[in-house]
This record gives structure tokens, C-alpha cells and sequence, in this order.
């Protein structure tokens, strides 16, 4: 076990990990969130490219600070390389991806072979959303399909897993084993259906949630009151959605063109009052983090750090959430960097063998 | 090459066979308005709402049925009896037979009071009278995350969310509570049929099958 990471396979970083009683999934978040460690989730600006290259340094910049990477599909409607694709990529390389699948661009035909397609690929976590309208992306005249809904999503692949059925009824030979998320969003009305809602989407079989970007700590609060009063956080884990505003200006256009984000009127002023507003914006996401970990049931965070990817390891570090925990890291292995070290001179040494050099050698 | 170039059907008008790609958003502007932006100017500007919202106006109607949802419910659970009461009725003239004029009036009579859309599997009564099928995500499982702090939806910016509604008309309704049951996806073959049938028959034939097993 020299020089293995926890949470890796002894034969490949790429393999699903041992099964465990009691896990639905063979992945790394369900057993960091089971041991009951504080989780931290991110997420992955897909890339507007053809190039694995692009997605693989996008990951490295999280390596060894979360333990598990939301790979996006088309959020906000815009377009980007898929989720399926960019789980493709991500678990070749051992990290343990999020798939989300949103209901606004397939129909569930689609959406139960992306599952299979994924669980096959090694994806352990899927996280079902409902998906933004057409209206707020770059492609406003798509046909939205919104064939299923996030609820209908968890519960199809819920049976898909736990029943090995398709939709249909049909049988699969192989059921998808996985880490049933979705997303909750206490800070849009209704307010008081928000908790009952998350009890829906426990009951349609999600087994942890993230939450949208949250700003108003009291608010948040509140919901998770409610929702432990109902008895939800025992049958869920809870990651609340933190991320770093840039400035004043960017908070004020979130809050008036991307749906469902609530940005109280005293996060404004605090940035708005700063020198430098985007080390405010840093220091507001660390300060709402040390919060919210203190909220009874928050059983970890999800960092979004839209295009200031760089940011999330500085916040997760200096918020000390890991408690000196560190996530599983991509590095070299021991035994490949040893033969790396010994065969190293070939790349460099320019030795030129000739036939008979090495018959006279041979002698 | 075929000179059918299509034609495009967008806000942009007619393709010309020239594709007019709009150019990249910068800073402080989404892509969906530089793409309207960049649509060529004509004479016909369409209003600037959804296509369901071109078709429907005004939604008093709809809201007027949730404030009395409660009255709705006392109502609709009598009409239901009714229907089952005729079940005899219907099997004698034949479900399939009586079928295409119960839905016109269904689809007459429910259009008016709560913009139905003939999804033929109603659950009006567990999302507090209001159709979920108006929600332009035609969410059945309760708000999506998206909706305005002034209960307005994403989507349509002066419709109130369709689901904000449904959980006040669910309040006042003694049944209220089947709001909180998760509602399984819209079978898309029973479109256009009706609902009142369906739930007739159904009853009926569950009523039968508990009467046979008593008697037996």
C-alpha cells in the first residue's frame, strides 16, 4: 500500500474503487461524505474547444483541494463541450466528476443512455437538474424539451440503479451504480415549499445536494432549520454553494441577468466599499464559508468560481475547511516514477548504436 | 449545389443563403442579446415575449381558480362522482364512442379555467389548481430554481410562476398536501385525451376489482 492515496484502486487510478456496504456508488464523494468528512465540490468551466488538453488543465488547478468536480452541461443554456465528454476525459484521469444531466436538452431516451454511457465511463456521482430556459443562453431558438423534470431524472435513474430497470420496465444486465445528487435553491419563492421540495427530491431518490450560490447566510440558515426540523439532513448530505463575486459591477449583473441567484443589497455595498474588489470577493466566499460549515447538516461545500478557477484552492486553504484533510491528488505513481528516473537519460543522452559497436560489446 | 438553400424561419429573417453568424458577447452583455441585436431590422418586430405568451394574454382566469381553489376542489370532487355515477352510461354508449365529444368539452371547459393544456393525465388537484403544464418547463414536481425574488417566472417575466401559484392554491385546499407526492414524467402518447375519461374508468375498474375480492 506504499505511496497510495485513500480513496484510489491499487491498479489504476481510472478503476472504481471496492465496493462498500451500505454505498450505492464505487466513488470517492460518497465515501468522503459516509466517513462524515467535510466534502468540497467544485465545479469545471467546460471549455469552448475540441482539445482534452483544455479540460485537463482546467482540473489540475483543483488537484489535491476538492474531491470531486462538477462536470457542467450547458449551464445558463450556453453551449459548451458536454458533460458526458468531459466525464470521458476526467475519469481517464482518475478524478472523480460530477455528471450533471439537465432535462432542457434531451428526452429520456437520451438521458437513460447518457447514464449507462457514464456509469460505464466510471462516472459514481450524477447530479440531476431541471436545466435553465433556452431564453437566458446564447442559442435562444433551440426547442426546449424538458421531457422529464429534475424529480422524474432522479427517480428514473434511481430505478435504473436500484431496480435495474430502464423506464420502460425493461431490464439492464448491469445496473449503473451511482451517488444520486440534484441542486436546491432556498433563496428563490416560494420560500416555504423550498424544504419540502428538497424532501421531494429526497424521495425521488437524491442522496446529496448542492445548493445555488449562496449570500444571504440568515436565509440559509433558516432553510437548513426547516429542513433538519423535517428530518432531511440525516437522509442527505447538504453542500452549500459558495463562490467568489469579481466585483461590485459583475454582482449587480448577476443579479439582474442569471435567473435564481440572490445577492442581498449589503454583499453590493461591502464589495462596492472595498480597495481591491476582487480580493473583497475572495474574502466575502471565505467568510460565508466559515459560516455556513458552522450551520448543524451542511455536510460540506460546493466552490463555483466562474472564470477564477485559480481562486478556488486559495479560498478552500485559507477557510481551513479540509481541517489538514487533502483530497485525493492526480501524481505520478512511485513505481513509474522510479523506471521515469532510471530510463530519463534516453531522452537526453545522444548515443548513437551502430551494429557493429554492439557485436563487439557482445564479446 | 441546390439553390433550395431553407430559408430561415427566425427572428432574423430570411437566410438568403448567407448565414449570419453574430459576432462574439464581450463584457456586461449575454450572447442571447447580441444575437438579437444583430437580427436584421424589418418592418414586422414581433413582441418580444414567448410564443405560448403570444397565444395567451392574460392569465385572470387562471389565478382567479386559485384563489378559489378550495371551492375548485369541493367542486371538481363532486363533479368527479357525477362522472363515476355515469360510469354505467359511458360503458354502454362506449368509452371510445363518447370520447371525442367529452374532450372537446374538456378541453373547452378546463382551457377557460385553467389554460389546459391537454396533457390528458390532469393532476390540477395536487398542484393547487393550477396546471403545471403552463410552466414553460412544464415542471410537475414543484418551482425550478429559477423563479424571480417577485414570484414571477424566468422564463416569462410577467407571468407569475406557475408553482408560486400552485403552492398558495394548495393551501387553501384540504388536499392540499399532494402537493409533496412526486409525480411521475408526462406520458406524451396520451396527449389530447381526456383526463375526466381516464380517471372514470380507472376508478371504476379499481371499485369492481375491491367488490370482486370482498365477494369472493
Amino acid at each position: 500500500m506504499t505511496g497510495r492515496q485513500r480513496d484510489e484502486h491499487p491498479d489504476g487510478i481510472d478503476l472504481p474503487l471496492d465496493p462498500q456496504p451500505g454505498h450505492s456508488s464505487r466513488g470517492r464523494l460518497e465515501r468522503v461524505l459516509r466517513r462524515g468528512e467535510f466534502a468540497v465540490t467544485t465545479e469545471l468551466n467546460p471549455p469552448d474547444s475540441a482539445d482534452p488538453e483544455d479540460v485537463y488543465n482546467r482540473a489540475k488547478v483543483f488537484d489535491g483541494w476538492v474531491d470531486a468536480i462538477n462536470a457542467v452541461d450547458a449551464s445558463g443554456a450556453n453551449c459548451h463541450m458536454s458533460s458526458v465528454g468531459i466525464c470521458a476525459l476526467l475519469t481517464r484521469m482518475g478524478y472523480a466528476p460530477i455528471m450533471q444531466i439537465a432535462c432542457r436538452d434531451k428526452n429520456r431516451i437520451a438521458i437513460q443512455g447518457d447514464v449507462l454511457g457514464g456509469a460505464a465511463m466510471g462516472v459514481a456521482n450524477m447530479l440531476c437538474l431541471t436545466g435553465d430556459g433556452v431564453q437566458a443562453g446564447d442559442q435562444p431558438g433551440a426547442k426546449p424539451v424538458f421531457d422529464l423534470d429534475c424529480m422524474s431524472l432522479l427517480e428514473t435513474i434511481r430505478i435504473m440503479r436500484d431496480n435495474g430497470k430502464f423506464l420502460s420496465g425493461r431490464k439492464l444486465t448491469t445496473p449503473p451504480q451511482v451517488f444520486l445528487g440534484a441542486a436546491i435553491n432556498p433563496f428563490a419563492p416560494p420560500y416555504d415549499f423550498r424544504p419540502y421540495r428538497l424532501g421531494k427530491k429526497i424521495a425521488a431518490g437524491a442522496q446529496f445536494v448542492q445548493s445555488q450560490y449562496c449570500f444571504d447566510v440568515p436565509m440559509f440558515r433558516t432553510f437548513m432549520q426547516k429542513a433538519r426540523d423535517l428530518g432531511y439532513t440525516e437522509q442527505c448530505f447538504v453542500l452549500c454553494g459558495v463562490g467568489p463575486l469579481a466585483s461590485a459591477k459583475t454582482a449587480k449583473w448577476i443579479r439582474s441577468n442569471v435567473p435564481g441567484i440572490h445577492i442581498p443589497d449589503a454583499i453590493i455595498t461591502r464589495l462596492e466599499g472595498a480597495q481591491d474588489q476582487k480580493k473583497e470577493g475572495k474574502q466575502l466566499a471565505i467568510d460565508i464559508i466559515n459560516e455556513v460549515k458552522e450551520i448543524p447538516g451542511v455536510s460540506g461545500i460546493h466552490v463555483m468560481a466562474y472564470r477564477q478557477e485559480e481562486y478556488v484552492a486559495e479560498i478552500v486553504d485559507e477557510s481551513g475547511v479540509l481541517k489538514g484533510r487533502q483530497p485525493w491528488k492526480r501524481e505520478i505513481r512511485r513505481d513509474d516514477q522510479m523506471v521515469a528516473d532510471r530510463l530519463d537519460h534516453i531522452l537526453h543522452d545522444e548515443i548513437v548504436e551502430t551494429q557493429s559497436d554492439l557485436v563487439k560489446t557482445a564479446h | 449545389m441546390s439553390d433550395t438553400q431553407p430559408i430561415s424561419t427566425t427572428a432574423a429573417g430570411p437566410a438568403n443563403g448567407v448565414q449570419v453568424v453574430p459576432p462574439a458577447a464581450s463584457g456586461g452583455v449575454t450572447q442571447a442579446t447580441v444575437v438579437s441585436r444583430t437580427a436584421p431590422k424589418t418592418a414586422y418586430k414581433p413582441a418580444d415575449v414567448s410564443p405560448q405568451r403570444r397565444v395567451q394574454r392574460s392569465y385572470s382566469v387562471r389565478l382567479w381558480a386559485v384563489r378559489h381553489s378550495r371551492a375548485l376542489e369541493w367542486f371538481y370532487a363532486r363533479f368527479a362522482d357525477i362522472f363515476l355515477m355515469l360510469h354505467p352510461l359511458w360503458n354502454r354508449i362506449g368509452y371510445g364512442r363518447v370520447e371525442a365529444p367529452v374532450t372537446f368539452v374538456e378541453k373547452r371547459v378546463k382551457g377557460f379555467m385553467f389554460d389546459c393544456r391537454m396533457c390528458g393525465q390532469c393532476v390540477l388537484s395536487s398542484t393547487g389548481m393550477s396546471c403545471p403544464m403552463n410552466c414553460p418547463k412544464q415542471l410537475r414536481n414543484g418551482p425550478c430554481g429559477g423563479v424571480r425574488a417577485n414570484g414571477n417566472c424566468e422564463v416569462e417575466p410577467d407571468m407569475p410562476c406557475v408553482w408560486v401559484k400552485a403552492w398558495e392554491g394548495s393551501r387553501n385546499m384540504v388536499h392540499g398536501d399532494a402537493i409533496l407526492n412526486v409525480q411521475k414524467p408526462v406520458d406524451q402518447s396520451l396527449r389530447e385525451t381526456s383526463a375526466w375519461l381516464r380517471v372514470t374508468a380507472q376508478t371504476a375498474a379499481a371499485r369492481e376489482a375491491a367488490k370482486a375480492q370482498v365477494s369472493a
